[in-house]
């Protein structure tokens, strides 16, 4: 069959877009749910006709949908999502003690050796676990046990565990991330867990250089070097070279490094890409310019991605999860905006097209590469 | 039969088209009748009370007979007319968020 296939999650619903390896003529289906929010859509890497879903709303709580026919049909499975044991407590924005209490699931992350094996980042903050397609979850609750959890505090967007990345030499080692809790590293499966952010410096905390309470936005690596971590943080974008045990600053000459998404490019793991905002109040490009930046140097040294991207009054923003790669040759980099736009390059970055710009806001990309 | 009527986010989520009519046995009470619904559509779990708790989300509202009845205890008798399938029970996303 061949091509790529890009899971388009907004506000109001999901879209398939869909193209052969050429990446020109596009066909897009959707919306799915319409009316619900799709924060995350993923595939297994095992079989990617096995796509899960994660479906939500404000009235209607949680639910997870899971296709097995590459997103041709869905049947919903399993949305309870119960803490383990006593929940306990985090801190809530007046300085007081919150129960932590189940809102949505953020993001979810397939095995990459199982099918029916799938992660749930959710918010309030904690990683829950899958072995049967999605029909029951379990917490992963060494996470939130972890000694800092009580020190926790929700971003402006919620306490949400938005991010996990599983290094694929050794799946007992997974990286997440919690908005505004920082990044946390299991080494053995997701029993225990230690933060991983010493180098990190955020000056809205007490103590800028905490061992928790930073507002990490995003992780990347890539495969073949999966000790190497990207990261875009509330401000500064960063690197560790040896998973997570320190970190430095790799912002260089970027108009501003504050930003959402951070992606590594398929083949070439020292290139990297993000989408500088403003700041962290003023969520648009700066200068009303759309610009992907890519470094070839594993960071600090940036170039500007323009061609075929809006460079006037352009005042979307991109979220932590809507910007993904395919593993076609050249590479393919995609991403979508809170205007409905979904952007491709089939060129590694160097020129972009719009598949569709009038979508609701895009929450998340992901891109299957299809064998 | 008990007819209960769903809003289109709930109706698309279980592939329902048109009113779900529930055979409920006496008493007829919101909670019979959710038993029944989730019973026979169990994707509704969880979208309309809570799992555990069984508590009514929090912008789902339950109307019948023109009246608001989300505040009533969930064992409370529903009016003879919902009973007797004369009126439909219905389940309301809130008008919330504009």
């Amino acid at each position: 069959m061949g091509g790529v296939r890009v899971l388009v999650g907004t506000r109001k619903g999901a879209f398939i877009l869909r193209s052969d390896e050429k990446r020109e003529q596009w066909d897009v289906q959707g919306p799915l749910f319409g009316g619900w929010e799709i924060y995350h859509m993923k595939g297994s890497p095992v079989d990617p006709n096995r796509i899960y879903a994660s479906q939500s709303g404000g009235w209607f709580g949680q639910v997870i949908q899971r296709s097995d026919d590459g997103g041709e049909t869905w049947q919903p499975v399993g949305n309870e999502f119960i803490y383990d044991g006593v929940p306990g407590t985090h801190q809530w924005y007046d300085g007081t003690q919150h129960p932590w209490e189940f809102k949505r699931v953020w993001h979810l992350e397939p095995s990459l050796s199982d099918r029916d094996t799938v992660y749930a980042g959710v918010e309030d903050a904690a990683l829950f676990r899958s072995t049967d397609g999605g029909q029951t979850w379990h917490e992963l609750s060494g996470l939130r046990k972890h000694g800092s959890g009580p020190t926790w505090q929700p971003g402006a967007g919620g306490m949400c565990l938005h991010t996990i990345v599983i290094d694929p030499s050794n799946q007992q080692r997974m990286y997440i991330a919690i908005s505004a809790a920082g990044a946390f590293r299991t080494d053995d499966g997701g029993e225990t867990w230690q933060p991983i952010n010493r180098g990190l410096r955020s000056e809205f905390l007490p103590d800028p250089d905490a061992e928790t309470g930073h507002c990490v936005h995003n992780l990347a690596i890539h495969p073949s070097r999966p000790d190497v971590v990207f990261m875009q943080k509330h401000w500064d974008v960063m690197r560790t070279d040896n998973a997570g045990e320190l970190w430095y600053e790799i912002s260089g000459n970027l108009p501003s490094d504050f930003g959402f998404p951070i992606a590594v490019h398929a083949h070439e793991p020292e290139t990297v890409y993000v989408v500088p905002i403003k700041s962290d109040s003023e969520h648009f490009p700066p200068d009303g310019r759309l610009r992907v930046y890519r470094s070839r140097t594993g960071g600090n040294e940036w170039e500007a991605l323009t061609e075929g991207l809006p460079q006037s009054n352009c005042y979307v923003n991109v979220l932590r999860d809507a910007m993904a790669v395919d593993t076609c040759d050249p590479c393919g980099i995609y991403f979508g905006t809170s205007g409905g736009q979904v952007y491709a390059s089939a060129n590694s970055g160097d020129s972009w097209t719009a598949i569709v710009r009038d979508l609701p806001p895009v929450l998340s990309i992901e891109v299957q590469t299809l064998p | 039969m008990i007819r209960v009527v769903l809003p289109a986010h709930l109706r698309g989520l279980a592939r329902i088209s048109g009113d779900v009519l529930l055979e409920v046995p006496a008493p007829v009470t919101q909670r019979s009748v959710l038993d029944a619904l989730e019973q026979r559509y169990p994707m509704l779990r969880g979208t309309i009370r809570d799992h555990v708790t069984k508590q009514r989300r929090a912008f789902v509202r339950f109307f019948a007979c023109q009246e608001d009845l989300s505040h009533e205890s969930p064992d409370a008798p529903l009016p003879d007319a919902v009973a007797a399938g004369q009126e439909p029970f219905l389940i309301i996303g809130a008008t919330a968020g504009g």
